[in-house]
């Protein structure tokens, strides 16, 4: 009984994981209508940031483990917030005007670059972080019992704190409304006092924000990375937020949790090697009958 | 406009030419061809780091008649499509002799490209048994092959472990599959032991915890892994974490202080058990060579000797052959005669094999602070 409960709770930590990437995409298709290709590798940057800042942080002498923690992660998240910004900048503002496919390609190249860069700059070893965080709740016996860590459980507790806040923040606050107002037409909403340009690198850094957290977490659950971690987990991400329906918030945790539960149910089930087939073999499924994903909205043409 | 243009087109075509007449000096190129990016770099780095000791001791020793010896590097990132670049690249500079790959599912196809072209090529690591068994005349290797490995582990397995259930993982890789099944054959044949879990998983894949619940459902009490350190040290990371209690036992994929590092937990890497040949360092003949790697702040552990004595051996071979690059010429001579290296006298079979084997079983245990391998 407590396997399946613990495959259960197995799919639900991958699928937060996912679910927490996922956001950082669906944020910025939802408010500027593209794809950001390179937000895997910026995701990938803040695992390296985050060791970065941890090793400096032991260096200068900070031995207790809750407040390294909290300057890390702010560093992290001001860092990547930076990286979000320039990127935007340089690759996809200068872009904005032309066709639709050209931010699309410069957000991949971006995310090429953004990978060598890493790879040059680090090296291409497989990189660690020391195990700080090493506390499990257990349920059940000593010799049976369904078990998530500490990590895993703040990881699921995160993703959805961090949904539910970027939902408030898109559907309450006057930010939001500017957000809402520069998807719904541009244009217009330049002519009525927005600063569209502000919004827009607002929404890539709140996005990088996320991928900073999302890297701190992650790093903190599975204790390694390599300079490749971004394109394996962007493409999962990038999967899950159309399940779920590219544009919208809850939609990307939902699209996150089927993934990582059907990944998990099918890998603890029938076999590991075929898991990805499985997982992406569900997302056609869902697309043939729900082209907009799960919870996405039909785009509304206006003529 | 046309103006500045047509000069400019001509200035660069004359630096091109320049840069062309350059004369270098008349050298051997020997390819050394490896992960020197990518997820298994570390092993790039041991192979890298033997061969250009070896270049530099046999330059300094006076070269091969006469000749100085040049290092050409190729990165194949264990990637297939890569090693085959890599390796018509190798051809292009008009190399000697090869030494590489190391994954064997680079080695495989680099080597069609190195037996088209009559170049003898040495492998330091590559395990797989189809790098020799397909009967190419110029392929050698200087480490063993997984059968070997296979039947050491599943005899360490059967006798030493005495399994109530033993899970037998791979990571679809060549090397990593082919080692799989040689210990899956070996308790399957010999001791008529079925594993109750036979699975594969991708490489590069981070979470494995589905695969870790399963196996306890399962009671494993022995975990097999044929595959490469990042995967096998999250695996065993894992397992700690959910309270998996099972020996992990592995190959030479995990011969490198990269292991532990991925794993993260001391108490969790503590107890690894994996398959390598005896430990070169140890080796009589290698003294000095380890103390020069030392000296210069450089363990040389996993593959590093295996490297430079593949360097030897390839240049005993064009020593007795006037420099030849004729590949297969070299072949005879090597297989007639053999070399001796760093890691002692080497002899080669028919297919390319080294006629000895010894493999052994390593513990990955702590000793002051550290974790090490030591053999069992």
């Amino acid at each position: 009984m407590h396997i399946f409960v613990q495959q259960i709770v197995n799919g639900l930590i991958l699928g937060s994981i996912y679910g927490l990437i996922a956001i950082g995409y669906t944020m910025v298709y939802g408010i500027i209508g593209m794809i950001n290709f390179a937000h895997g590798e910026i995701y990938m940057i803040s695992a390296y940031l985050f060791a970065i800042f941890l090793a400096l942080v032991r260096l200068f002498g900070v031995d207790s483990v809750p407040v390294a923690l909290l300057v890390t992660l702010v560093a992290t998240i001001v860092v990547t917030g930076l990286y979000g910004f320039t990127i935007e900048r340089v690759a996809y503002r200068p872009l904005r005007g032309s066709t639709r496919l050209a931010p699309l390609i410069s957000a991949i190249g971006m995310s090429l670059v953004l990978q060598n860069y890493v790879q040059l700059a680090q090296g291409a070893n497989e990189q660690s972080v020391a195990a700080i965080f090493s506390g499990v709740f257990r349920f059940g016996t000593e010799t049976d019992f369904t078990q998530i860590t500490h990590v895993q459980a703040l990881i699921i507790a995160v993703a959805i704190a961090a949904m539910g806040v970027l939902t408030y923040i898109i559907n309450r606050t006057p930010l939001g409304r500017a957000c809402r107002a520069t998807q719904q037409d541009r244009t217009m909403a330049n002519l009525l006092g927005i600063d569209t340009d502000r919004v827009i690198s607002l929404v890539f850094v709140i996005g990088a924000g996320m991928a900073a957290v999302a890297g701190v977490l992650i790093t903190l659950n599975f204790g390694s990375f390599n300079f490749f971690i971004g394109f394996v987990a962007g493409v999962k991400a990038f999967t899950a937020a159309v399940l779920g329906g590219i544009g919208s918030l809850p939609g990307a945790m939902l699209g996150g949790l089927v993934l990582g539960l059907s990944e998990s149910l099918f890998a603890g089930y029938v076999m590991s090697d075929y898991k990805d087939v499985f997982a992406f073999g569900l997302l056609v499924a869902v697309l043939i009958f729900r082209p907009t994903g799960l919870l996405g909205r039909p785009a509304v043409e206006k003529i | 406009m046309k103006r500045t243009l047509v000069i400019l087109a001509l200035a660069t075509a004359g630096a091109l030419g320049l840069v062309s007449c350059e004369r270098k000096p008349d050298t051997i190129k020997i390819g050394i061809a490896g992960p020197m990016t990518g997820p298994v770099a570390k092993f790039g780095e041991q192979l890298k780091k033997g061969a250009e000791q070896a270049v530099a001791d046999i330059n300094a020793a006076g070269g091969v008649n006469g000749k100085k010896l040049e290092l050409v590097v190729g990165d194949d990132q264990c990637d297939p499509k890569q090693a085959q670049t890599v390796a018509n690249k190798q051809v292009e500079a008009k190399v000697s002799v090869v030494i590489g790959h190391f994954c064997s599912s680079s080695t495989i196809p680099a080597s069609v490209v190195y037996a088209e072209n009559n170049i003898l090529q040495i492998t330091p690591a590559s395990t797989n048994p189809q790098v020799t068994d397909r009967k190419l005349p110029t392929v050698f290797r200087t480490c063993g092959r997984d059968d070997q490995q296979g039947d050491v582990a599943g005899d360490f397995i059967a006798n030493k472990l005495k399994p109530k259930a033993v899970a037998i993982i791979h990571d679809k890789t060549t090397y990593g599959q082919g080692l799989a099944d040689a210990t899956k054959n070996r308790l399957n044949e010999k001791y008529k032991i079925k594993e109750v879990l036979y699975e594969g998983i991708n490489q590069g894949d981070k979470d494995f915890s589905s695969l870790v619940t399963k196996l306890k459902g399962l009671k494993v009490d022995v975990i097999f892994f044929g595959g490469y350190h990042a995967e096998a040290g999250l695996i065993v990371r894992q397992a700690f974490d959910q309270g998996l209690k099972a020996k992990f036992v592995s190959g030479d994929a995990l011969v490198t202080d990269e292991f532990p590092q991925v794993v993260g937990k001391p108490e969790a890497a503590k107890g690894v058990l994996m398959t390598f040949g005896a430990d070169a360092r140890k080796i009589a003949a290698a003294k000095p060579v380890v103390d020069k790697f030392k000296a210069a702040g450089y363990d040389p552990e996993g593959y590093t000797l295996y490297t430079y004595a593949a360097v030897q051996a390839a240049v005993a071979a064009l020593k007795a052959n006037e420099n030849t690059r004729d590949g297969k010429k070299l072949a005879e001579w090597l297989k007639k005669n053999g070399a001796d290296t760093v890691m002692g006298r080497k002899e080669w079979d028919e297919k390319g094999d080294l006629k000895t084997s010894d493999y052994v079983v390593y513990l990955w245990t702590e000793e002051g602070g550290k974790l090490t391998y030591k053999e069992l």
